[in-house]
């Protein structure tokens, strides 16, 4: 394969019943990027998910996964997975799990490599169904990896990990993508999307709302907020012009603004108490909602 | 992050193809852990491995033994239809259970989504079946061994043992058909649905009534118990208690093909349905 497209979308269709679920749908995942794919629940990620996988068909469009149907297995052969909601075999130890995956791909790793690479020693040898919440995550990160796979798909894949995991994950995913592996990752907590993403594409109602890196999203959203300690009334300032919003936290107010320039110039001179001033971009949270406010609307 | 030896990923460099020993071996591997799982689960593996030996024992052995005075025709007919009644559990529970669990709680849907090779689970579910059964006939051969029995010669002991272990098949069908349909709540008492009518219409534990009778042909476990009788040489309950009428009709040809068409029928109507909805 040599094309920098590893799965594809083109026009895709999808309905359940009279809920359209995708409608004219596009995405592509392209060589060595981690890309996002964020929506409100309901939006159609998981279906968009589910047709790059084969797991459905579409009801017009295509589906390819390395210039091949998906439900080719030697495409699948280069796709590691890790859904939301499965429930492994309870009685079999992770250790087993990751051995009996890796049996269905042509090149996996040894079973102590993928244990080692994912931090899951310590689990290898407990029953699957013995583990917390977060554990059962980790365990299934490493069976999405055992295959060696070039495209990796990531479901809500930090769901129930703690500080620690969660950073090792995270650290596991920037190192595949340095390795040239690509990463598609649905995710509901934006500051992961914000910290791993190389692109981010939002749905909502079936359709691409938007497409872009972080800093591409960021800047669809001009807003910037500011946080202050003044004495001035929270009601007094939201009559300014440029401000959008105005939320007092004790001694501080929280201020998002258009035209933050302006508004904290008229901070600096109508109070002389002023002080703690504290100025930042939107983040991917606010150009999430705003994008999809707008269709939802 | 410890530090990494190997890489974690094949990057964007084109797979390699799977060896046909790398084939073999995932079938393998596949067979290995669904047959571990099933052992390890005491809710299945000691009801449906224990009871036939205990219920066999007790009813089969000591009181038929008693009640007919040690008469071997008896004693064959006991050890036939309660060979026929332990690997029916297994075939049943074993896929119908197993196959709804794994398709609700997403397990089904992650094994397609991964390369797992075709037919890979189903085949392993299937062995596992077989392997039920077949620790249940050993168990039930030992016993009837160990308490000198029916009598049997070792030919009609292996006989009965492959009829049997081939005949958990149709209810293994007739289970991951319910598996493919019923909620992993819905599945047990569906099975029971199925499992008690077979049981009690086979005629395994008593003469059945004339009135009955016409009813026996839709259990798949009174074919099975028809071809296992026949190859011990012993009649059928109904037959030994001179019920008038008794349902005798039919050969082995016919016993055979009844049990394939069922085995067939369900296990591609399953195979559909699971192509569908997963």
């Amino acid at each position: 394969m040599n094309c920098a497209c590893l799965a594809e979308l083109v026009g895709v269709k999808k309905s359940f019943g009279k809920v359209v679920a995708l409608d004219g749908f596009d995405l592509e995942v392209r060589r060595g990027e981690l890309l996002a794919v964020l929506g409100p629940n309901g939006a159609g990620k998981s279906t968009a998910i589910s047709l790059m996988l084969g797991l459905r068909q579409p009801d017009a469009g295509t589906a390819r996964l390395f210039e091949m149907p998906p439900l080719q297995i030697e495409a699948r052969h280069r796709v590691g997975v890790m859904m939301q909601e499965v429930a492994l075999a309870s009685e079999l130890k992770v250790r087993e799990h990751i051995a009996l995956i890796a049996s269905y791909y042509p090149d996996p790793m040894p079973v102590e490599e993928v244990l080692r690479q994912t931090n899951t020693l310590a689990l290898a040898d407990r029953p699957y169904g013995k583990l917390s919440a977060g554990q059962k995550r980790q365990a299934q990160f490493a069976l999405a990896l055992c295959g060696r796979p070039s495209l990796l798909f990531l479901d809500e894949p930090t769901v129930g990990l703690d500080i620690q995991a969660r950073t090792i994950m995270w650290a596991t995913l920037r190192q595949l993508v340095h390795e040239g592996c690509s990463i598609v990752l649905t995710t509901h907590y934006l500051e992961e999307a914000e910290a791993l993403a190389d692109r981010v594409v939002v749905i909502a109602k079936g359709k691409t709302v938007a497409s872009g890196t972080v800093r591409e999203m960021r800047a669809i959203v001009g807003r910037k907020r500011i946080s202050c300690a003044t004495s001035l009334p929270a009601n007094v300032i939201s009559a300014w012009p440029g401000v959008q919003s105005v939320i007092r936290d004790r001694e501080r107010l929280e201020i998002t603004a258009s035209d933050a320039d302006s508004v904290v110039k008229r901070l600096v001179t109508s109070d002389s108490q002023f002080s703690g001033l504290e100025v930042r971009s939107a983040g991917l949270a606010e150009a999430f909602t705003e994008l999809t406010q707008e269709v939802t609307a | 992050m410890s530090a990494t030896t190997l890489p974690i990923s094949n990057g964007a460099t084109a797979g390699t193809a799977m060896s046909t020993a790398r084939t073999r071996n995932a079938y393998f591997t596949e067979i290995k852990f669904e047959c571990l799982r099933a052992l390890r689960a005491p809710a299945f593996s000691i009801p449906f491995l224990l009871l036939p030996l205990v219920l066999y024992v007790l009813f089969g052995i000591l009181l038929a033994g008693n009640m007919s005075h040690g008469d071997s025709t008896v004693a064959k007919i006991m050890f036939v239809n309660w060979a026929v009644f332990g690997v029916m559990g297994p075939g049943m529970f074993g896929f119908g259970i197993f196959v709804a669990n794994e398709r609700e709680q997403g397990l089904l849907t992650l094994k397609r989504a991964l390369p797992m090779p075709n037919g890979a689970s189903l085949l392993a579910k299937l062995v596992m079946v077989t392997l039920f059964a077949a620790i249940v006939m050993l168990t039930l051969i030992a016993a009837a061994v160990a308490m000198g029995h029916p009598g049997l010669s070792f030919g009609q002991y292996v006989g009965i043992a492959l009829l049997d272990i081939a005949g958990s098949l149709p209810f293994g069908a007739i289970g991951l058909f319910i598996g493919t349909r019923a909620s992993s709540k819905g599945a047990p008492a569906f099975a029971n649905l199925a499992y008690l009518p077979f049981m009690h219409l086979g005629g395994l534990f008593y003469p059945l009534p004339k009135s009955v009778q016409p009813l026996e042909f839709i259990s798949p476990a009174f074919y099975l118990d028809k071809l296992g009788l026949r190859m011990v040489n012993a009649p059928s309950l109904d037959v030994l208690s001179k019920i008038q009428g008794a349902s005798s009709a039919g050969g082995p040809l016919l016993y055979v093909a009844v049990l394939a068409i069922v085995t067939l029928l369900f296990t591609a109507l399953a195979i559909r349905r699971l192509a569908r909805v997963g």
